[in-house]
């Protein structure tokens, strides 16, 4: 049998889709909805107006950021759980920056955002450090540090940044609305003459180019060769004279700096004012994003498209009158990484794939 | 100043009770080399379904407290449920076993808010678990209140304590675990399925979890949030690390943290309101990562193949 392996390879894909949507329709059921209805309204309501394509493309936009952020550190070998906490300082340092600031307005949008990948790269370096340095596993303090970066925050927009139209009333906690030379422009207010409903913000295309700089990074420079030789086996890439650790550290930097950008990118796109609750859930999202993207940069594109498009389409069953909770899309999600982890070893394990082989042989002699 | 450290103990050590069920539970699994960062999912379906049942039967008043077991069984169950799918993933399928736990967690925590706003919603509770205080011992002064006038989840926690104990060093399934923790060849060539082994494992340690969460949402809470775990899945798996894979290190470090977090409480409590609250939130948290810091350093190493995938058919 020629080309077994791509055989083999779609067909556990096309199984583990199945799957995933076996159990989640199951989990539709247990709800009492109507899985075609629902189904419909995940994939299908995305692409109904523009404005609606417009919203996706605006969650696509941080998704991306941060999958990119994931896929750095994966392909180094260090899982960085910490992509919430990263945006929060990121967003936090570029908003304390941006009140501070008064320049010109290209030049403060960009200060703005730079400020924003220096505070999520700080903030990432440190579980890098205390993974070289003191052996603690990333998956523990990563997590950890998202609890604390979200105490900080909170503490941030309560106190120092408050904004003081609020402190009289009972609202949330906000800070003043930033000065609009500084947002990302809408897409309708740069070109002239296009349809009405195309109003995503102008982030995404920091996210492509971002995410083609890191592939270039990644793959055509020395520094990105040698961190992906540190995360495929970090005992070759020592015996090949390569310095481990702070190729570990670097990767949690560039990490921590994609998804600082991302967080800054939402602020200065979406909210334009720092709020709670602004991260909206993207830290984690995003390693579903890396992992359905091949752990790829530019694999990270589709996937981010694609889940921003069920994301989009989970927060409106609501208002499509399907009674099924939005948390349903952290299900899907949650549900996608299990499926994905077990099938690439199901696809990568030769002996599993041989004996799937002959087995199909087996029946063919049998059939003949 | 006697009244306020009364009242942070009495506050702190039933606190500890959901850390130390979840990190038991933990320790199980990580002795017999899988890492389970899914916990937090875990205790979140635990806390669901714990609450779930005695609602169902008796809304927010008094229900028979064959009822609540019955809620805190189907906790267990759930959980070990849960452990066992999480098992196939890794054990069947040895997929990384970090990346998986996040998926576990995604994945329970998202089902547990989704079936809450379906089958309760808004902020409905239970009535729960009361406290129950030992006649007697429970009037004496201080010491009464703090140790003997608890919630029966609470004593049931810190039993767990010698009886992992006596699991895990004194019976031969609990042999059986340590190997397949330490050298897992070694114990298949000696006869032991250790898949099977890790199976059971996880599905303890994880029932232990639901356990946990359902202490949560029956006895502490008494109300089921998306944020009622808040980490504290995570921290327990933290303090297996600090409790260096030992029942009895894991209690005390449980008591530790509960302590920090009732410090916050008793703060609070107090009407110091100028400190700002969030740091005092933010110090267990703090404190897990100096703990981490240095038993990272200690040459006390644990399960040797933690999260290390076993196959048989693979050359080492």
């Amino acid at each position: 049998m020629k080309h077994f392996k791509a055989y083999y390879t779609a067909g556990v894909i096309i199984l583990a889709s199945l799957l995933a949507f076996a159990v989640s329709s199951l989990i539709l059921c247990l709800l009492g909805a109507n899985v075609f209805d629902t189904f419909y309204v995940i994939f299908c309501y995305p692409f109904s107006s523009l404005k609606n394509l417009s919203g996706v493309i605006n969650i696509m936009t941080p998704l991306i950021l941060v999958g990119v952020g994931i896929c750095v550190a994966y392909r180094s070998g260090i899982i960085n759980i910490g992509g919430e906490g990263q945006m929060l300082m990121g967003l936090l340092t570029g908003i304390v920056v941006a009140l501070h600031i008064d320049l010109p307005a290209p030049f403060g949008l960009i200060a703005v955002l730079m400020m924003g990948m220096v505070g999520g790269a700080l903030w990432g370096a440190l579980p890098g450090i205390l993974r070289t340095r003191f052996g603690v596993s990333e998956l523990l303090s990563t997590v950890m540090f998202n609890y604390i970066a979200a105490q900080l925050y909170a503490y941030a927009l309560r106190v120092p940044l408050l904004d003081p139209s609020v402190s009289s009333g009972s609202g949330d906690p906000q800070t003043v609305k930033l000065a609009s030379s500084l947002w990302l422009p809408r897409i309708n207010d740069m070109v002239e003459g296009l349809p009405k409903g195309v109003r995503f913000h102008s982030g995404i295309f920091v996210a492509l180019i971002l995410s083609v700089l890191i592939f270039l990074f990644m793959w055509k420079t020395p520094v990105g060769f040698k961190m992906r030789a540190a995360g495929s086996s970090d005992r070759a890439a020592r015996y090949g004279g390569i310095n481990v650790n702070r190729h570990l550290v670097l990767a949690m930097l560039i990490s921590g700096a994609c998804c600082g950008l991302a967080g800054m990118v939402e602020i200065l796109g979406v909210h334009h004012r720092g709020i709670g609750n602004c991260t909206g859930g993207y830290g984690f999202s995003g390693i579903v994003v890396a992992l359905f993207g091949g752990l790829h940069p530019l694999g990270v594109i589709p996937a981010a498209f694609f889940f921003a498009v069920i994301s989009y389409g989970c927060s409106a069953l609501q208002i499509n009158k399907i009674p099924v909770p939005s948390n349903m899309i952290d299900v899907l999600q949650g549900l996608v990484i299990l499926i994905i982890v077990a099938a690439k070893l199901i696809i990568s394990n030769p002996y599993l794939m041989d004996r799937v082989k002959r087995r199909i042989e087996s029946f063919r002699k049998e059939a003949a | 100043m006697l009244d306020f450290i009364v009242l942070f103990l009495t506050v702190g050590i039933p606190l500890s009770s959901s850390l130390l069920l979840a990190a038991l539970g933990e320790t199980v699994n990580q002795r017999s080399g899988v890492f389970n960062l899914g916990c937090e999912g875990v205790m979140s379906m635990g806390a669901f379904v714990g609450m779930l049942i005695p609602f169902l039967v008796g809304g927010q008043s008094q229900v028979a407290w064959y009822v609540n077991v019955l809620g805190l069984a189907a906790a267990a169950i759930i959980g070990a449920l849960f452990g066992l799918l999480f098992g196939v993933v890794v054990i069947k399928f040895g997929a990384p076993q970090g990346i998986a736990g996040i998926g576990l967690q995604l994945f329970c925590t998202g089902l547990a808010g989704t079936l809450y706003r379906h089958f309760i919603g808004g902020a409905q509770g239970v009535y729960g678990i009361s406290t129950i205080s030992i006649p007697l011992i429970s009037d004496l002064p201080i010491v009464g209140k703090m140790l003997f006038s608890c919630n029966p989840m609470v004593y049931f926690a810190f039993l767990m304590v010698p009886v992992t104990s006596y699991i895990l060093f004194k019976t031969p399934w609990g042999l059986k675990i340590r190997a397949c923790g330490t050298m897992p060849r070694a114990a298949d060539s000696m006869g032991i399925n250790v898949s099977r082994t890790r199976y059971q494992a996880l599905a303890f340690g994880s029932a232990m979890a639901g356990l946990a969460g359902a202490y949560l949402s029956l006895c502490y809470a008494k109300i089921f949030t998306d944020t009622l775990i808040g980490g504290r899945g995570f921290i327990a798996v933290a303090l297996v690390y600090f409790g260096r894979w030992s029942p009895l290190g894991v209690m005390g470090g449980a008591l530790l943290f509960s302590l920090a977090q009732a410090l916050q409480l008793a703060v609070q409590a107090y009407g110091f309101t100028s400190f700002p609250y969030e740091f005092l939130v933010m110090l267990p948290y703090l404190l897990v990562i100096v703990v981490l810091v240095f038993v990272g350093k200690s040459k006390h190493v644990g399960p040797a193949m933690l999260g290390k995938p076993f196959n048989r058919e693979m050359r080492t």
